[in-house]
């Protein structure tokens, strides 16, 4: 609040300090600057207090012992003598795993909904409201552990599986076994492989010191990346920057000529060729899963608790993201459209040249809030087992060491920072698209 | 040059229109199968809507609602699938209350009665201005009803905010502003830190008016879940609305510590909140204190919402023209004058349709005490689930849960999309 003043002519007195807009502000910030450390002091103090009393400390280095428990789905190498910060970091990738995959199909779902529910088809327009509002209703955590139920109650056993007559069978081409305990996929495997990168490894360990077939154990470095598959990133990404060169010498051409020379075989081949030599020559194949006594074996095996909720995440933040997409489409006015079309453009060019950069602007920065939303909201793995950074920090490391205030504080710092980072990258794709007013 | 042979001289009948464009037909014609993809569309959707009902139905309906235990639904049904509605009948009242006693049910049920009057004044501006008063007098009503206690509990509560106004009132032109608004909290926190107790204790032991005292941990249920809400709703907008001004404000300490606290809040799940309710809270708060679980649960959860409506009230503070903030200061009033007259009734009128869809989220969201321990709807779908009789009831449970919080939370939006259509026809 500005307002006009005096110019000082009397000496300053102590009454200025409140009486006086000038002093004021300083005043008030001062006062509440002392309060809060004052509040603060009191917090930490008692909590020190507290602490003292029943005998405990802040301290993190509980974090190095041994974690003795087992994690059931994980990415990288675990077992239960390693350390707590390694179930940490395990559970760590598993919040990000679900959460990017529940971003996926969230995505994917939701604009789907969203154009559906715009439909002129009656039907299918009230059915996708119907969906909306279902989703939108009803808590999450009822989503999570309804879908829970029926993976649980309603898949079949392994042992169903088995027998001349089996009472349930594996789909697409006896690849994929839809399970009560989970999931099984085929799984991708290299026949001349090139073996794994240990990173950050620790030469004097007992883990990296090579084994009688001259490899290193699972265990050696903080984790091991699949060189093939660094390979095949490394290639993908060099053909799809030539592909983009290529696209760039087509946008020159026409800019010169007029003329647009096709080029979309060109780029196909360059994407493609080299790829498809890369798995070719390093024997590319499926790793089927295969009944073997009263479980499958082999393939990638995903849990049902990660499926569960990795479902309902992704259908309860569809619905949100459904509102979003049907709302920056309503938010193009139809004079776009009609003036687009009046300068002779072409409907699909209309749509990726007119409206869809203006819509993205209404969509995206709510479309990245509900992704927050969804990382936040897969803490609630731990309502269904999955062992995620809250089911293993929070969970079984803090109920075993009893240092609950040491692990909330992490807990709190990791979900801090994920949500800190994807709002960085919010405000700065919001200051790259604002229009730019009076 | 055209000759013109032929000129009408009389209005020919008006004609029917083709009979595939009216009625029926014709909508079925132009809603569903305008175009062969729509056509394949319809027919998809109508197959799924067959499929659903067909093996819901049968399901659903089902002469299981005597039934005292799953063996006898499954008796009764003999060999069928279907619903097993006993566990509903048996459960529905636990499953709304929790543990709270029976014969105290009619407390409950007030006390959301009265709520709905006291909302009601706030929610739909039609209704006579005086029922505010009871608006006011109900937050001291609402705890009272549903812990029971003395009723000198909530006098003494209320009383201190009546000393407060009346010290404020008797101060300030005694010795001036300033002094006035400080005496305005101390005295009452004077009141309630150190008089009140002994006060109360007095008069109940001169006048025993008391109510039989209710337990926290008898608390469940929907119940559970619509307290918490509501009061975290309730206390959340007060601070929700002094945070966003803080975040508005041009001080740099104050918009710090606002911002800080917001964007802490946010950016944390809320189940690591409740962890902080269940484990630390205890612990950070003066030896010997001892909130008990639903009072500490409740302190978190308004701690999150106030977050989230901060954010709800920035909008709507960002949403008013700028020339109001300037029309304000042009007519000498100050800073509080301001906001209390010209920016806050239209700031938060223009919030509120945020304001019901933060109340929604945190509504749903108190299903997540269950996580830790409290009996909520889920929580008791699964303590009901560990009695011998039911073991085994799933979809019933969570079918009569999600119907519960669909009802409430489904009238609710629509509520704030009423309000949104009647207040873009007002000025903003």
């Amino acid at each position: 609040m500005t307002s006009l003043t005096d110019p000082p002519k009397e000496s300053f007195r102590l009454g200025m300090l409140i009486y006086d807009t000038r002093y004021r502000s300083l005043t008030i910030q001062v006062v509440a600057l002392i309060g809060f450390m004052i509040f603060a002091a009191w917090l930490i103090n008692n909590t020190l207090y507290n602490l003292a009393e029943q005998g405990k400390n802040v301290a993190f280095g509980f974090l190095s012992d041994p974690a003795g428990y087992d994690i059931n789905q994980r990415l990288l190498d675990y077992n239960s003598q390693s350390t707590h910060w390694r179930a940490a970091f395990i559970g760590l990738l598993n919040t990000l795993l679900v959460a990017f995959l529940g971003c996926v199909t969230a995505t994917i779902i939701g604009v789907f909904v969203g154009v559906l529910r715009l439909s002129n088809n009656w039907l299918i327009a009230r059915l996708m409201t119907v969906y909306v509002e279902m989703f939108r209703n009803v808590p999450v955590l009822l989503w999570i552990v309804f879908t829970m139920a029926i993976m649980i109650e309603t898949l079949p056993a392994p042992r169903d599986f088995r027998g001349e007559s089996p009472d349930a069978s594996m789909v697409l081409f006896d690849s994929v076994a839809f399970t009560n305990r989970g999931v099984y996929i085929p799984e991708a495997l290299f026949s001349n492989g090139l073996g794994d990168l240990a990173v950050l490894p620790d030469r004097e360990s007992a883990a990296c010191q090579p084994g009688e077939d001259g490899a290193v154990s699972d265990a050696c470095g903080v984790f091991q990346i699949s060189l093939d598959l660094l390979l095949i990133v490394v290639v993908l990404g060099g053909s799809l920057f030539v592909s983009g060169l290529i696209r760039k010498r087509a946008d020159r051409i026409q800019n010169d000529t007029g003329e647009r020379p096709t080029t979309w075989y060109l780029r196909l081949g360059v994407v493609l060729v080299p790829t498809i030599a890369v798995l070719a020559v390093l024997g590319f194949h499926l790793g089927y899963p295969e009944l073997k006594g009263f479980n499958f074996q082999g393939g990638t095996y995903l849990r049902n608790s990660l499926i569960a909720l990795w479902l309902a995440l992704s259908l309860y933040t569809a619905a949100f993201i459904a509102e979003i997409v049907r709302a920056g489409i309503l938010a193009i006015s139809s004079g776009q459209t009609e003036a687009a079309a009046a300068l002779g453009l072409r409907s699909n060019r209309i749509m990726s040249l007119v409206i869809l950069p203006q819509a993205l602007r209404v969509i995206i920065p709510p479309l990245i809030s509900n992704y927050l939303n969804l990382t936040k909201n897969s803490s609630l793995a731990i309502a269904v087992g999955y062992m995620d950074i809250t089911g293993t920090l929070g969970g079984i490391t803090m109920n075993q060491t009893g240092r609950e205030l040491e692990c909330v504080l992490l807990l709190m710092l990791v979900y801090l920072t994920i949500s800190l980072s994807i709002s960085a990258v919010m405000n700065w794709y919001n200051d790259r698209v604002k229009l730019v007013e009076r | 040059m055209v000759d013109i042979h032929f000129v009408r001289k009389s209005m020919i009948e008006e004609q029917e229109p083709p009979a595939a464009t009216t009625g029926v037909a014709g909508w079925i014609r132009e809603n569903l199968f305008s175009s062969p993809l729509n056509a394949v569309l319809s027919i998809l959707s109508i197959g799924f809507i067959v499929y659903v009902l067909s093996a819901l139905l049968p399901w659903a309906i089902s002469p299981t609602w005597a039934a005292t235990s799953l063996g006898e639904c499954r008796e009764i049904l003999a060999g069928h699938e279907g619903a097993c509605w006993g566990v509903i009948r048996e459960r529905w009242l636990q499953l709304l209350f929790g543990f709270y006693p029976k014969e105290l049910y009619w407390r409950v049920v007030l006390d959301f009665a009265l709520l709905i009057v006291a909302v009601a004044p706030v929610l739909f501006t039609g209704l006579p201005r005086k029922m505010l008063y009871f608006s006011a007098i109900y937050p001291f009503l609402m705890p009272w009803l549903l812990w029971g206690g003395s009723v000198w509990n909530p006098i003494a509560a209320a009383l201190g905010f009546v000393l407060g106004y009346f010290a404020h009132k008797l101060a300030k032109p005694a010795l001036g502003g300033l002094a006035a608004v400080i005496l305005a909290f101390v005295v009452p926190i004077i009141w309630w830190m150190v008089l009140s107790g002994p006060v109360v204790d007095a008069l109940g032991s001169v006048l025993p008016l008391a109510m039989e005292t209710v337990q926290s941990r008898n608390f469940g249920g929907f119940m559970l879940s619509i307290t918490i809400g509501v009061v975290a709703i309730a206390i959340s907008l007060p601070i929700g609305i002094l945070l966003a001004l803080g975040r508005q404000s041009n001080l740099f300490i104050v918009r710090s510590l606002s911002v800080g606290f917001i964007e802490f809040i946010r950016g944390v799940p809320l189940i690591t909140l409740l962890f902080v309710a269940s484990t630390l809270l205890n612990i950070f708060m003066p030896p010997g204190t001892d909130f008990d679980i639903i009072l500490r649960v409740i302190i978190m959860v308004t701690l999150f919402a106030s977050a989230y409506m901060a954010e709800v009230v920035r909008g709507g503070l960002a949403a008013l023209p700028k020339g109001q903030y300037e029309a304000a200061d042009a007519l000498g009033l100050d800073f509080w004058m301001s906001q209390r007259l010209i920016i806050m009734p239209q700031a938060l009128k223009i919030s509120i349709p945020g304001i019901v869809s933060t109340f929604i989220g945190v509504f749903k969201d108190t299903t997540l005490v269950s996580i830790i321990g409290l009996l909520d709807p889920i929580g008791l779908s699964t303590s009901i689930r560990a009695d011998q009789a039911w073991n085994g009831v799933v979809w019933e449970l969570y079918g009569f849960i999600a119907l519960m919080f669909f009802i409430f939370c489904f009238s609710m939006s629509r509520y704030s999309m009423f309000l949104e259509r009647k207040l873009q026809t007002g000025h903003r």
